[in-house]
């Protein structure tokens, strides 16, 4: 399945916003944090996992995807949130714990909720599988459309959700898609030291449905491959496990001093950050020009900043606030 | 002549290290594993060392797999070694409980006392950093209420040495709860009490001996890990108003020392409990009802201050506001006297 000239250039603006949405975050992050880095303070308290150098993984996927669609992301949602429709300015607002943010302050940056768009996302490792399950057995029951992706890293792919989702799906023969993004590591643990198998596509084959692997983060293969397997959810004919090779381009969370990589590891995939490759791949094969370019960057750092404005504007929610929403 | 003893101050991840340390080099059946306590020493700093020292085969870097390695754990240690395990936060219990409490509890009564289950189960608790409702919870009466397990929460770095000594040379699951902002990782605050004098030779604390770590006469605080500083600084603050306050630590939740408890709060006649946990069906309850099923005289109805029923708000304003503290011990005691 190839995109269209207009699919490539959304793709290419959502891992734009994504990536400068991260780095914007990034730099806040930091503030108030010094001398010495405490976590709990700043604007933005608590833990940041960004997906800096994932976004192929989430526009590939979500140019698939309507608002009707479900999504389950993980700890590390910021880039799946954006390509998957989530209001920027009440996630943004979330991350700052404002009274604006899409619970009110009360989720957080690991509690990412759009109702609007079904996106949900959750911190325990591998959980949000068996929601996305649900969700598109729901679906079925109701004999409504819509498909349901669960986006994973490969450290989930070893607990037992993992495995038993799969099989509940397949047996079942949901509209499900499971999205394993593979950084290769799980927080100081490499892939290669916590999984038996090379690629977890492979593990498909357990559970009879299609698995496949996707090489080189390139978001073109992925909407190529990520297409075919919806479509045929969509059809009715049941699950696909997809694994994507990516790159986490920053520590596992915020304050991550990286020890554990090899030298030379992060300089490698810098080279290889998807953003300019697909900024050459338009220049080289579309009708895509340096102005048009510069145009598509200046409009997405301009959301990025308004939603950040918006939620620095916005005001904390009241202490007490916090005894609502516990039941509705 | 005399010479003063060093003062060596340790953080509690430093102590729960070293105490690992010591009782790995005299027992080759202790060994450690869990999620990035290998070359990374832990996330909260509890291992470091260990992986240099003993290598891969002793510390054991795990696949995200609670339910395998938990499981694992209690069959290890049914057949005689030694596992020290980490639920990196207690807020995952959820994925590996059924062999935490199902087994690792059970087993020895199972079989009549014929099967040992001597497993370590270290894990953090604790909130107070915006790390919301899935990383900040201290869930002590969810495993306390369970019976067949050990648990102990220290709230300085000399009782974490000496509980996790003792628990690894139990022969019981033990359940080790390490409080988030007493570690002295300074990424999460740091309360600067918690980090004391230990010595360099092994020692045990036993397990189930409450501790009196200030004396008083008109008020009992009981607290554990996090609850404990509150007392220790409301206590402070009572002594300003010429009010003396007692304050204990329990250091374990089970088994549970009610005689310390029981005995200063007859010569007291006021108990505040102190807990970072939710608040309903809690360790708060437990204390109260404890002192009260013994008759002891009171001056004035109990009080607890604890979190309140409410997943834990990522927001600081929200999790500030719900979380316990010095100010709202001493708010407590005032209701106590306006009331009694
Ligand atoms: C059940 C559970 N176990 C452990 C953790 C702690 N933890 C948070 S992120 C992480 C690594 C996850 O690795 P992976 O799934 O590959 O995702 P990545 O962080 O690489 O995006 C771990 C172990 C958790 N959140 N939940």
């Amino acid at each position: 399945m190839k995109p269209s000239r207009d699919q490539k250039i959304w793709m290419y603006e959502q891992m734009h916003t994504s990536r400068y949405f991260e780095e914007c975050i990034e730099k806040i992050y930091m503030e108030g944090k010094s001398p010495a880095f405490n976590m709990a303070k700043g604007p933005i308290p608590g833990e940041m996992h960004l997906s800096n150098g994932q976004e192929p993984c989430a526009v590939g996927v979500c140019a698939h995807l309507s608002a009707d669609d479900i999504v389950t992301s993980t700890h590390r949602p910021h880039h799946v949130a954006i390509a998957k429709g989530v209001d920027l300015n009440r996630m943004t607002a979330e991350i700052f714990g404002k009274k604006t943010g899409l619970s009110g302050g009360r989720g957080g940056h690991m509690h990412i909720f759009d109702a609007k768009v079904n996106f949900s996302c959750s911190g325990i490792i591998a959980q949000g599988m068996g929601p996305a399950v649900g969700a598109a057995l729901s679906r079925h029951m109701q004999n409504k459309p819509g498909v349901a992706v669960a986006f994973l890293g490969e450290g989930a792919a070893n607990q037992g959700a993992f495995h038993e989702s799969l099989n509940l799906a397949a047996v079942w023969k949901l509209p499900v898609i499971f999205v394993v993004e593979d950084n290769a590591w799980g927080i100081s643990v490499a892939k290669s030291a916590s999984t038996a198998i090379e690629h977890n596509d492979a593990r498909a084959a357990a559970y009879g449905i299609p698995g496949h692997f996707i090489p080189g983060n390139d978001p073109l293969a992925i909407f190529d491959i990520a297409g075919e397997a919806i479509e045929r959810a969509r059809r009715g004919e049941g699950p696909t496990l997809i694994e994507i090779e990516t790159y986490r381009l920053a520590g596992h969370f915020m304050g991550d001093a990286e020890g554990y990589r090899p030298k030379g590891e992060k300089e490698a995939l810098f080279a290889r950050d998807p953003i300019p490759k697909m900024r050459q791949q338009l220049l080289d094969d579309e009708d895509w020009s340096d102005a048009q370019d510069q145009e598509l960057v200046a409009r997405t750092h301009a959301r990025v900043d308004a939603a950040i404005q918006f939620a620095r504007d916005s005001e904390y929610p009241a202490p007490e606030e916090a005894m609502e929403k516990v039941f509705v | 002549m005399t010479v003063a003893t060093k003062e060596r101050k340790l953080t509690i991840a430093r102590a729960m290290a070293e105490a690992i340390a010591q009782e790995m080099r005299v027992d080759e059946r202790v060994f450690v594993m869990g999620e990035d306590i290998g070359p990374l020493g832990g996330v909260f700093g509890n291992t470091r060392g260990l992986h240099e020292e003993f290598g891969s085969e002793r510390v054991r870097d795990t696949p995200i797999s609670e339910t395998a390695f938990m499981g694992a754990a209690v069959g290890a240690a049914s057949d005689g070694m030694r596992p020290i395990v980490e639920l990196m936060f207690v807020d995952f219990f959820g994925v590996c409980f059924d062999a935490i409490y199902n087994l690792m509890a059970k087993n020895t009564y199972f079989s009549g006392g014929e099967v040992q289950v001597p497993v370590v189960l270290m894990t953090s608790t604790g909130g107070g950093y915006s790390d919301a409702g899935q990383h900040s919870q201290c869930l002590h009466a969810t495993f306390a209420h369970l019976p067949g397990m050990k648990v102990v929460a220290p709230s300085n770095a000399y009782d974490a040495k000496g509980l996790m000594t003792a628990a690894i040379r139990d022969n019981n699951p033990v359940i080790f709860m390490f409080h988030k902002a007493l570690q002295g990782m300074g990424w999460l605050g740091t309360e600067k009490d918690a980090i004391v004098h230990v010595p360099e030779e092994s020692y045990e604390v036993p397990i189930g001996k409450a501790a009196v770590v200030r004396e008083g006469n008109d008020l009992t605080i009981v607290g554990i890990t996090s609850g404990v500083h509150h007392g220790l600084k409301a206590a402070r603050q009572l002594a300003e108003r010429g009010i003396s306050a007692e304050v204990i630590d329990l250091r374990a939740l089970v088994p549970l020392d009610r005689a310390t408890v029981i005995e200063s709060v007859r010569k007291t006649g006021r108990l505040i409990v102190v807990d970072e946990d939710y608040q309903s069906y809690g360790v708060s309850s437990e204390i109260i009802c404890s002192v009260a099923e013994q008759g002891v005289p009171l001056k004035a109805a109990p009080q607890r201050v604890a979190y309140p029923d409410i997943p834990i708000p990522f927001t600081p304003p929200m999790e500030q506001w719900a979380l316990p503290n010095a100010d709202k011990i001493v708010a407590a005691y005032e209701l106590m006297e306006k009331h009694s």
